[in-house]
């Protein structure tokens, strides 16, 4: 059995570990909602942009542009969201897990990395690391999304990459995080077409031209998706880290009770073994 | 004019900048300015980095869009632009300095894609000195 001595500072420990691990819970409370927050107010013009792009694309089989087809090489960019900092449970893990569960293989795969927990694993495996954004993961704006993007078209344009993805976790709510491998480009007329209808799309004009519109606007719709998964990232991040940080807490208080429980056991066998050994003396001089 | 409004939206990737109505709206596109009345035909166009002015009532607003575009319907307008600003958002002094910096960029031309940079640049400096001056 541990000496007292033992107990109580491994219990100390404990303590201190959960007051950690509950003080970061708070603040990755905090920093979802606000997170969460932006990622709500980035969602209408996400949803307007949808939209746009799919009207277009929608009557657009007559369209060959270029970001509707695949490159001729088979190299394929990769944009890994994760974070900059553990602690968060399978976050991190799940993410990359999506980029090596696919079928794109190492050799194919170009990393453009946001977040260095996903930089330094890709970075192990010897995997091909084009560009790292890791600085824009703690406090994304639109800029860092249009830099990345222009980053991935510019690959794409000169023809060094042929399809670009994007790995990302998902916000569904506090609790369920989901990760997701998503296509960017090319970008496929079927899956536009299936959500959309309602919109008038034959009658409208454009200026200029159609398939120059598209050389604007589709850049710009990679850029607002881009910076939707940035946000949900970072809203998945914190919900992820407030999760453990929360199981981590209990956990610590379950370990402090279960230490107490030992702590005062052997404290009453300590007092009770002195006690025996008083008696015994007592009676050894009477 | 005064009876016939439209429903105007303006969106940021980080805010729903402005959302009301007005009676007209004037744009930067890239084949040149337009300015919009209600009952417009079905138009889709790209925005460069320019002013709106929006009038409303007699009232009129500027703000400056950089880059961006315009979906114009019956009787609604949805500009969609990368970066929006207010007047009271910009900086003087720091759309000077950016101008001067596109302007040694430009006078020093490197490369095609530098250019590229320091002409959008220097255009959106322009944009925000014009909007505020």
């Amino acid at each position: 059995m541990a000496s007292m001595k033992d107990i109580k500072r491994r219990k100390e420990s404990i303590q201190s570990t959960g007051q950690i691990t509950k003080a970061m819970k708070l603040v990755a409370t905090v920093k979802l909602q606000k997170a969460r927050g932006k990622a709500e107010s980035a969602r209408p013009y996400f949803d307007a942009m949808y939209n746009t792009v799919s009207s277009i694309l929608a009557n657009s089989e007559r369209i060959n542009h270029r970001y509707l087809k695949s490159g001729e090489t088979t190299k394929k960019a990769i944009i890994v969201i994760t974070a900059n900092r553990g602690l968060a449970g399978g976050y991190n893990s799940n993410v990359i897990k999506t980029v090596t569960g696919s079928d794109i293989a190492r050799e194919d795969a170009v990393i453009y990395a946001v977040g260095t927990k996903g930089r330094d694993f890709f970075a192990r495996r010897e995997y091909k690391i084009a560009a790292d954004f890791s600085e824009a993961i703690n406090e994304p704006i639109y800029k860092d999304a249009m830099e990345i993007g222009q980053a991935v078209l510019d690959a794409f344009e000169a023809g060094e990459v042929g399809e670009i993805y994007l790995a990302y976790t998902s916000f569904k709510n506090t609790v369920v995080h989901e990760p997701k491998l998503v296509k960017l480009l090319p970008m496929s007329t079927e899956d536009v077409e299936k959500t959309e209808g309602s919109e008038a799309t034959g009658l409208v004009e454009y200026e200029p031209e159609e398939e120059e519109a598209l050389d604007i606007i589709i850049p710009k719709y990679i850029n607002s998706l881009i910076y939707g998964a940035l946000m949900e990232a970072i809203a998945s991040e914190n919900g992820a880290r407030m999760t453990a940080m929360d199981n981590a807490t209990s956990n610590a208080e379950d370990i402090i009770s279960e230490l107490s429980l030992k702590y005062n056991r052997a404290r009453q066998s300590s007092i009770t073994q002195e006690l025996t050994e008083i008696i015994a003396g007592a009676n050894a001089i009477s | 004019m005064a009876d016939k409004k439209f429903e105007l939206e303006v969106m940021c990737p980080d805010r729903t900048f402005f959302k009301g109505e007005a009676d007209m709206v004037e744009l930067c596109t890239v084949e040149g300015e337009i300015g919009v009345y209600p009952g417009h035909i079905p138009l889709a166009a790209v925005l460069t980095p320019g002013i709106m002015t929006i009038h409303n009532d007699g009232e009129v607003k500027k703000a400056a869009l950089h880059s961006g575009f315009v979906k114009i319907s019956q009787d609604s307008i949805m500009v969609l632009a990368e970066i929006a600003e207010w007047p009271d958002e910009i900086d003087i002094n720091r759309a000077n300095e950016a101008k001067l910096r596109a302007e040694r960029r430009l006078d020093g031309s490197k490369s095609g894609i530098d250019i590229q940079r320091a002409e959008a640049a220097l255009k959106r400096s322009l944009t925000r000195i014009a909007l505020k001056g």
